[in-house]
């Protein structure tokens, strides 16, 4: 079985597939690709199935060695590599690959012809880097084994690449919604430098909340909550499973890859849709993803 | 009970805003009878309330509703036995920094608040937060001690805690605003190892003290 070398780690580059279900009651979030949108295209491109693992990169890129022939596709940000994002591309035996600094989000996957065939970990290979289920951040020197994941021939790269967007971020409303005014809707945030794939931490106007003290209850992927301070938190993949904060709203699932690509100091907007509007983005995306 | 989407893709189940019996033999009951089906992604039980995980491409919550009154209306199904689980503790000094404050708090002895917590049997509520904390019920009244108004940044993995009514042990070192009143080398939580954790949800728990202060 082949190799790929990591010659230098980036600034954080992890393997990641879909993530990790079945565990939360046990307190252990998902996990997975932050923009599973593109793991899974750049998966379906190399001809993958789609759950394969791959390699996310994080702000800063890293560089491989590849040990024989292999189909690639990088997806995602732009990470100044020199290839084609969203194409299928074979790495020669000894070539490298060097991908630099992001010139747009903040994630690039490396999907590789095979996938990333590392050892699971309660059923995933996705890393859960603040717990270290499933394994640690790469490290320069580490060898990264090709899995057994292709299912058909690589696809050829499609026309048009759906966008990831820039508007405000779409979200349905959350358990405690009536607690929270309009101002919420109102209120422009930036990125904050602490956000990480635990919680994407907002700054901005304090929000107040009339919820008062609450239970801990269950919080899904994508809830905004907001503490005592009044600054808003997305819970992301490696998210807490359970909070006592109030959830006025709820990222839509079809906007979980802009959350992936969101950088520090990234401009950060909300927009309220209905459940129906949000099922129809969502299967607009299964949609174009489906196309390749 | 009152039913509504926590988002496109979960339901919130709520048996109401209070930790009491009734509640929670609701949310025990659901969690076990939903643990497996395959319209479910994942379960976040908690004091009165399940918030249940699926996806949004193969269901609809109408769907997940449909399955939570059906769990609900059919037979108990039969939850784990429990487990009685012993935790050696060693209190106060380095290992239990808050001991003395809960002390003050409740008017009693620093040894008068060990004595009442190790005498007490615990239950596993639900096991949540960030990886394998199990939030116990069960802590005698005359011991809850308010959370600290600004959390720890950093609480020692294995720290055993009061939290309000609540007691807990952190499975991992994390940020904390619970009283840390002892530690114990057990652990709750390996990444290494494939889970159930060393506690789930319904065992029972209860604290030796491992040495005097």
């Amino acid at each position: 079985m082949s190799e790929i070398r990591v010659l230098s780690p980036g600034l954080q580059t992890t393997v990641q597939d879909l993530g990790r279900f079945g565990w939360a009651h046990f307190g252990i979030s998902a996990s997975g690709a932050a923009d599973a949108f593109a793991l899974r295209a750049g998966n379906l491109l190399v001809g993958n199935a789609e759950n394969a693992a791959a390699v996310e990169m994080t702000l800063m890129g890293a560089a491989f060695e590849f040990e024989a022939n292999t189909v690639i596709a990088l997806t995602g940000s732009d990470f100044a590599a020199g290839l084609p994002l969203w194409t299928p591309v074979e790495m020669k035996a000894g070539q490298t690959l060097r991908c630099g600094p992001s010139r747009s989000g903040a994630r690039c996957y490396l999907c590789v012809r095979g996938g990333i065939g590392v050892p699971k970990s309660m059923g995933s290979a996705s890393t859960h880097v603040i717990t270290g289920v499933g394994g640690r951040p790469l490290r320069a020197g580490d060898l990264l084994p090709i899995g057994t994941d292709a299912i058909r021939r690589p696809r050829r790269a499609p026309q048009d690449i759906l966008p990831v967007g820039d508007g405000p971020l779409r979200v349905t409303d959350g358990p405690q919604a009536e607690s929270f005014t309009g101002e919420f809707y109102r209120s422009a945030y930036i990125v904050s430098e602490e956000s990480n794939r635990m919680g994407l931490r907002l700054r901005g106007p304090a929000l107040a909340s009339a919820a008062g003290h609450m239970l801990t209850e269950g919080a899904p992927l994508g809830a905004v909550q907001v503490p005592p301070d009044g600054q808003p938190i997305i819970l992301f993949v490696e998210h807490q499973t359970t909070g006592g904060y109030p959830k006025p709203a709820n990222v839509i699932s079809a906007d979980f890859r802009r959350l992936g690509q969101l950088r520090p100091r990234d401009p950060v907007t909300f927009e309220r849709v209905t459940i129906e509007q949000a099922l129809r983005l969502l299967q607009q995306q299964e949609h174009w993803l489906y196309g390749l | 009970m009152t039913i509504r989407p926590a988002s496109d893709r979960s339901l919130h189940v709520s048996f109401g805003d209070r930790i009491d019996a009734a509640s929670y033999a609701a949310v025990a009951r659901l969690t076990h009878g939903l643990l497996g089906a395959r319209e479910v992604l994942n379960l976040h039980p908690a004091y009165a309330s399940v918030l249940i995980d699926f996806d949004p491409r193969r269901y609809t919550h109408e769907r997940i509703e449909a399955l939570v009154h059906a769990c609900l209306a059919g037979p108990p199904p039969a939850g784990q036995e429990p487990r009685h689980v012993e935790i050696a503790v060693k209190f106060g000094g380095e290992s239990g920094p808050d001991l003395e404050d809960v002390a003050r708090h409740t008017g009693l002895s620093p040894e008068g608040v060990i004595e009442r917590f190790t005498a007490a049997v615990y239950e596993v509520y639900f096991v949540g937060f960030s990886t394998c904390f199990p939030y116990l019920g069960g802590l005698p009244a005359e011991l809850a001690t308010p959370r600290l108004s600004a959390p720890r940044k950093h609480v020692p993995e294995g720290s055993v805690a009061i939290g309000g009514p609540q007691a807990g042990v952190y499975p991992l070192a994390s940020p904390g605003g619970w009283r840390l009143i002892g530690h114990t080398p057990l652990r709750l939580f390996d990444p290494q190892s494939v889970p159930p954790p060393l506690l789930r949800m319904g065992d029972r728990v209860r604290f030796v003290a491992e040495a005097s202060r």
